[in-house]
Formats: structure tokens, sequence, C-alpha cells
């Protein structure tokens, strides 16, 4: 099939076939950063109570390097057990010190997280890349410096709560069970850990199976920091160890990111229980691109949107809208743009895609691949090599989509970009927000009125305007409609972690 | 004069510009990549001497390093041109017969520009009958900022046309120019009107050259090259005097423009001091260690 797909369809839209050429003449040799100082260990424990322990069942299930299909470690299965263990633990840390303790006191901790994931950045850097396959600039210059941000953030917050809902008192949740992703595996653990604890409640958290290495890495900072045994609880497994948090009577508070579907399946046993639940699920963000925009920077923009961490965000811009005057000029500008684009082995500096996380995301794209050609859609991947081994997909656009067609309407979650036209601003936000999801969206335009005037009818949660992918722990994140329920980030995350009396 | 439509502005975002110059210059470039670009590099060199202290045996020096750029390595590439004020031209020539290396000289009442039409072409054939094969003129930034497009477009295409058969570079002093859409302006009009090179600087003004407005100045000369097939040269000058900067540059080539302009016949580096930095660090690629700066010579 990928032979099918390397291969050009008819390109319907005018342009001209890519003119530059970007191969020869001189290549960069590779620059791997090297992993020979970060020490993995052959297996890994749950992490309960402030202690490193072996699972009830004993049963331990393997993590894949996804640019090699090579075993890293293995880490422990959680059960039914464990878990009550780990809420047990976490309960007991709650009404025995963490909550009662002086918010300064609590800051000083976070604090010193944060620091001390700035002393370690390398190595958890290091450990994202070879884990999840995200290339080495990314984990290095985006997750890792924003998760010690985040801490920085909330351990700024820990000692201030009092004043952060004037005329309310903030107390403590309890128990918060915690389910992240494996598309951002340190930042989603820092986005989750770090106001709860400043807000004076205690975690039990699971990685997502694929990328658990960071977060147990983090397990052995924590432990370093010398932070009260319990207060932070991480275990291991897949969906069943989720349930089994989920439906553990024992915890106070739900915060899940992952998938539009799981996150159905979580509202639904949450009701009608005490639970309070933040969901971040998924996305279908949309890039409108005007006339009037910088348009080289807007091309730079769509593959920022589309292309960072291969496409695994879920407020990823995998459609772009773009007005029917440039169309030409834009998708020609952006097939030239990604044929500079490096695919390739994530610990090498100048890669700029790294590896589809796992063998289950590379197949589900694949398919997405072939669901787009057998649409009618004609599809232009980037002529780039990229390696034998290992889930690597190239950077894709589908032209000659319309709204009805499923890679349109349906969150892909690799290097896929669909592209529509449209002729007026009114149309291009129906467009926009004619979709399940409301994650995110973009607008390039030279003009601050039509920023404003269209942002404000996108249906989303986040608008970034003539940028994209941009983060700051100051600021919310979170969905409109199926995109999720509540905030992170900023003010907004915290008072998902507090009831206000 | 010719009417022409003149080019429009084109929006240019800065801070999506510097990011984008951010990112680039996250590349590294290792082992033999090194080697290949500080060669390259150097080949792309115009040599420059522009000082009122200018003599005879000060360019006959520069010529001699122009066309052995470092004598233990006989094997390097020499430089493309040398770049000196018009009453240089014929000792630089002379000096550099027998070689393939250009003399490109400025012109145009350098480096202010403020001087009549009248005399600035003749500046400009005086230069070329002396024998440059290159003329550096300088835009009127004056007429530029105050609009005056057309008239910045019918001066260039004069000295275009006194230039006969030399290449034309039209620096555009982008340190007077301020903003990014007036760079990208003045690109546009100096490659309508005929230019074969667009040039950054003087080296007289302060910024010069920098990597945020080169990447501008070679996006325009993209679009310029996909609508008309012509292939428009750049050369970044004054400011650029470290190996890692160059490679900076030619990372922004690359990466914007491709293979087909990674060539002295279509990048250019205006530099006095690159040229030893450069040799500098070929020789540690070879060597394995850095060599005192006693060891190359200063022309």
């Amino acid at each position: 099939m990928s032979e099918s797909i390397t291969e050009e369809k008819t390109y319907k839209p005018t342009s001209p076939n890519s003119k530059l050429d970007f191969q020869s003449v001189w290549e960069y040799d590779s620059a791997p950063e090297s992993s020979a100082n970060l020490e993995i260990k052959d297996q890994y424990q749950l992490f309960i109570n402030g202690k490193f322990v072996k699972p009830e069942k004993g049963r331990y299930f393997k993590s894949i390097n996804p640019a090699t299909e090579e075993e890293i470690t293995e880490f422990a299965e959680a059960t039914q057990k464990d878990v009550d263990k780990a809420v047990k633990a976490a309960r007991k840390a709650f009404e025995g010190e963490w909550s009662k303790i002086s918010g300064k006191t609590r800051g000083k901790y976070i604090y010193r997280i944060a620091r001390m994931l700035q002393e370690r950045a390398r190595e958890f850097a290091i450990a994202e890349s070879m884990d999840g396959g995200k290339p080495i600039r990314e984990s290095r210059d985006v997750d890792i410096p924003l998760v010690a941000a985040h801490f920085f953030y909330y351990a700024g917050w820990a000692d201030k709560l009092d004043y952060a809902f004037p005329g309310k008192k903030p107390e403590p949740l309890g128990v918060c069970g915690q389910i992240i992703p494996w598309n951002f595996p340190l930042l989603m653990l820092a986005w989750k850990i770090a106001p709860a604890l400043a807000c004076g409640n205690t975690v039990v958290l699971k990685p997502a199976e694929t990328t658990s290495l960071t977060a147990m890495l983090f397990a052995e900072l924590v432990k370093d920091a010398g932070l009260p045994d319990g207060v932070v609880n991480i275990i291991t497994g897949a969906g069943q160890t989720g349930a089994a948090i989920v439906n553990h009577s024992g915890i106070d508070k739900i915060a899940f990111t992952g998938s539009t579907t799981v996150g159905k399946i979580i509202q639904k046993s949450l009701a009608g229980t005490h639970k309070k639940y933040t969901l971040e699920l998924g996305g279908k963000g949309a890039l409108i691109v005007f006339e009037d925009a910088a348009i080289d920077q807007a091309v730079e923009g769509i593959i920022n949107a589309i292309f960072f961490n291969q496409g695994h965000v879920c407020c990823a811009g995998s459609r772009l809208l773009v007005q029917e005057g440039i169309a030409d000029k834009v998708i020609m500008k952006l097939r030239d743009r990604m044929e500079s684009l490096i695919v390739g082995d994530p610990l090498d500096k100048n890669t700029d895609i790294g590896a589809i996380n796992s063998k289950q995301q590379f197949e589900t794209v694949n398919q997405y691949l072939e669901i787009g050609v057998n649409e009618g859609a004609d599809v232009y991947q980037s002529k780039c090599e990229i390696p034998d081994s290992g889930y690597f997909i190239r950077p894709t656009l589908f032209t000659n989509v319309s709204q009805s067609n499923r890679v349109v309407q349906e969150e892909i979650f690799g290097p896929v970009l669909t592209i529509q036209t449209f002729r007026t601003a009114d149309e291009a936000i129906e467009k926009a927000n004619n979709t399940p999801f409301g994650l995110a969206g973009g607008v390039w335009t030279d003009k601050g009125s039509k920023i404003f005037r269209v942002g404000k009818e996108l249906r989303s949660g986040v608008i970034w305007a003539n940028t994209y992918n941009k983060f700051d722990p100051t600021s919310p994140f979170g969905g409109y409609k199926e995109s999720g329920v509540g905030r992170e980030g900023g003010l907004h995350g915290l008072a998902a972690y507090v009831n206000l009396k | 004069m010719n009417t022409i439509q003149l080019p429009s502005i084109t929006p240019i975002d800065h801070v999506a510009v510097e990011e984008k110059v951010g990112r680039l210059n996250k590349r590294s470039i290792k082992k033999e990549s090194k080697v290949l670009a500080l060669k390259m590099a150097l080949s792309m060199m115009d040599l420059t001497t522009l000082e009122g202290k200018d003599s005879e045996g000060k360019v006959r020096q520069l010529c001699q390093k122009a066309k052995q750029p470092h004598p233990a390595m006989p094997d390097l590439p020499h430089v493309a041109a040398v770049c000196v004020y018009p009453s240089m031209v014929r000792v630089a020539k002379k000096a550099l017969t027998g070689s393939d290396i250009n003399v490109a000289s400025v012109a145009t009442a350098f480096p202010s520009g403020m001087a009549p039409l009248s005399v600035r072409i003749d500046d400009t054939r005086f230069a070329v009958d002396e024998g440059a094969d290159e003329v550096d003129m300088v835009i009127s930034r004056g007429a530029f900022l105050q609009g005056e497009y057309q008239q910045v477009y019918d001066e260039i295409a004069a000295i275009k046309e006194a230039c006969g058969k030399a290449h034309l570079k039209v620096i555009l002093e982008t340190g007077e120019l301020h903003t990014y859409e007036n760079v990208r302006l003045a690109s546009d009009i100096a490659m309508q009107a005929g230019a074969d090179f667009i040039k950054t600087s003087t080296g007289k003004i302060s910024p010069a050259a920098t990597q945020p407005v080169t990447l501008v100045m070679l996006e325009a000369i993209r679009d310029y090259y996909y609508a008309t097939n012509k292939m428009i040269g750049m050369k970044p000058a004054g400011g650029i005097r470290t190996a890692k900067q160059a490679l900076q540059y030619l990372v922004l080539v690359k990466e914007t423009l491709g293979a087909a302009w990674l060539t002295p016949d279509y990048f250019r580096f205006g530099a006095s001091s690159l040229a030893n930095d450069v040799l500098m660090q070929i020789v540690k690629q070879q060597t394995g260690s850095y060599q005192s700066g006693d060891y190359f010579s200063l022309d």
C-alpha cells in the first residue's frame, strides 16, 4: 500500500511541481545525541507510598523504542490490588500530612521538583525521545522546559491559594486519579501533578503503557526530592489499570487526557458518583489562512501546526482552510517546505519528524492514508528518505477533500494534513466549526480586526493568531464540545483541583 | 523612463521570521558536512577592502590571499571575488590575472549614494571600463523611504544599463530600511529592475547583515523565481565574522532555496575578516586541534 501512496496521484490544484531541489550538494551528517549517560533499568516497579514495589500479580509488559522496534525495558502491570494499595497510600498521605502542612512548605517541595527536573533535563529529554519517538529537538527545547515551567508556576500558587479565588476559600479535593496519554508523556504528567500538589491533593497517576519511562524516572526524582511518602504514586499498566483507577471508590477526582472514545467511557462511568473530573480529549483543529496573511510565515505556522510531534498533538491543526485566491500558492510553498523536513532518528539533533509512537498508531495512520485515497483525495508526501526499521511516516497532504470525508472529520493523530479552500470568512468559520471537536484553531491574517472577528466565532478552547502550538503554564487549555471538560493550566487549572467554600 | 507595475507591499510577520531563523540555527553541522560547508563558504567569499586608507599594496596583498587563502593547504578553493573601490579595480584586475577570481567594485557614490544620478552612472562606467566584472551599487534609501519607488526602480535600471556585461549587485542597505516589509519591497523592486544579485548592506551602517533580513530576501528571491524562472543571487555583507555564522547562513540558503543556490554564482558572503576563521575551522577539522591565529595571514 505504501507504494501507491508515495506515488502521487493526479494533483488537482494547478500548482507546478516542486521546482526547488533540497537534496543534493550538501547533506547534513547525522548528529545524534548520546544516550550513553542515561541509565535505564531492565525492569521498573510500581511507585507506591514512596517505595518501588513489585506488582501483586507479578506481571510485566515490554516497552519498545518506536524508532528501532527494539525493547527498551519492561514495566510492572498494576492490577486492582495495586490500585487499592496506591489509593490507600495516597489517602493516608492526604489525611496525614499533605493537606495540613502550610502552602509555603508544599511550595518548597514543588519548587525542589522543578529545579531537579532542570538539573536532569538532558536525561529526561533523551528518555522521552527513546521511549516515545519524538525528535530530541522537541523533547529538549519544548517538552522538558515546559515541564519544569509548570512545576515552577504551580509551586508559586501553593502559598497564595487564599488569594486565587476572592471571597471563596479553596480546599483540596483529596486523592486524584490521573491518567495521561503517550504524546507528551512527561509534560502531561506535569500538567496533572503540579496543580494537584499545589492545592494540597495527593495523586495516583498512570502513564500511557507505551510511554512510561519518563514517569518512572520522575518517580525516582520524587523520591530523591524527599516528598512525603504516598503524596505521589505512579503505577503503570494499560487500559484495565486505568479503568481500575476511574472506578475506584476511594478517589475524589479523575483527570484524564486521551482519546474522545475513552473519555466518553470515563464520563459514563463517573456519572452519578461523587467524583469530579476534567477530560482533555481529541481535536481536529482548523487552520484558517486568509489571502492577506504573511504567506511564507503562515506556511511555517502550518508546518508547526501539523508536523510538530509527528502530528501526535490533541490540538494539532490538521485541517487547513485556505482562501481560494492563494490556495495554489500556499500548497506549492507547503510542498516545497515539506521537502526540507528531515524524518528519522529521534535522537538526531537535526531530525524534524521522529517516529510514530507505537505500532498500533502506525497502523492507524496508515489506515487513514488508505481511507483518504479510497475517498478520492489527492495525496502528496514529501520525498524524504525514511529509515528501514521503526515506525515512520512521511509528512502527508490530502487535497481535493470535502467536509464529509472521514479524513476531514476524524482525528488521525499523525503527520497528515487535509486542505480545503474557502471564499469568505463566514464560510471559513462555518467549515472550521463543523466538527464534533473544539480544542484549538489558528488564524493567519495581517489584519488585527479579522483575527478578533474570526477568533470570537470559532468554537474552540484555544485560538492562536499567526502562530500555532504555543504553550505556557499561565494559559488555560481545554476544549469545547467533544474535546473535553474543564481547563488545565493557569488559574483555571488550579480551580479544577479545589473545592470552593 | 519606462513605467512598470511596481511591486506592492508583501506582509511579513517579523515574529515568525525570527522564530524560523532560530529554528534553522539549531541545525547541527558536523563532520564531513561541516568541512564541505566551510570550503563552500570560502569559495563564496567576496574578500573586501573598502577603506579610505586602501593602498595599491594593500589591494595586491588581498588579491594574493584571494588566490591562495592558506598556503599550507594549497588544495583549498579560492574565493569568488575581490571587492574594492573603483580606483583600485585596475590594480586588483592585474593582480588577479590568470585566475578566475572576479573583481567586484562598489560604485554609485558608495556607501551613501548621495550624488546626482549622472555622477553615479559615470562612477559605474568608470569601474566597468577599469575591468570590474561585478558592480555593487547602493539604492537611494532616502527616495525609497519617501515612497519614490519608481525613482528607485529607474535608477537601478539605469545603473544596470551602465554595467553592460558586468554583473549588478544591488545593495539595499537594510539597516536603513528598518522594517522587513521595506526589505522585501526593496528586494522586489531591485529584482524587477534588473539586479543579478541583491545584497544586504554596505558594511558602513549598523546593523549590517542579519539572518532574519537575509531570510526575508531569500524568500523574495524564491517568489521571484516561482513567478519568472529567473534565479537571482544573494549576498549578505557586513558583520559576518565567524565560521559558525557562515554555516548558519548556508543553512538558510539550503532550506529556503535549495541546492541550486549553493554556488558562488548565486550566493556570496561580503566579508573582510571571515576568511581566517573559516580557514582556522577547516584546519581544525583536519588536524583535530585549533591553531594559533598567528598561522593565518592577516591581509
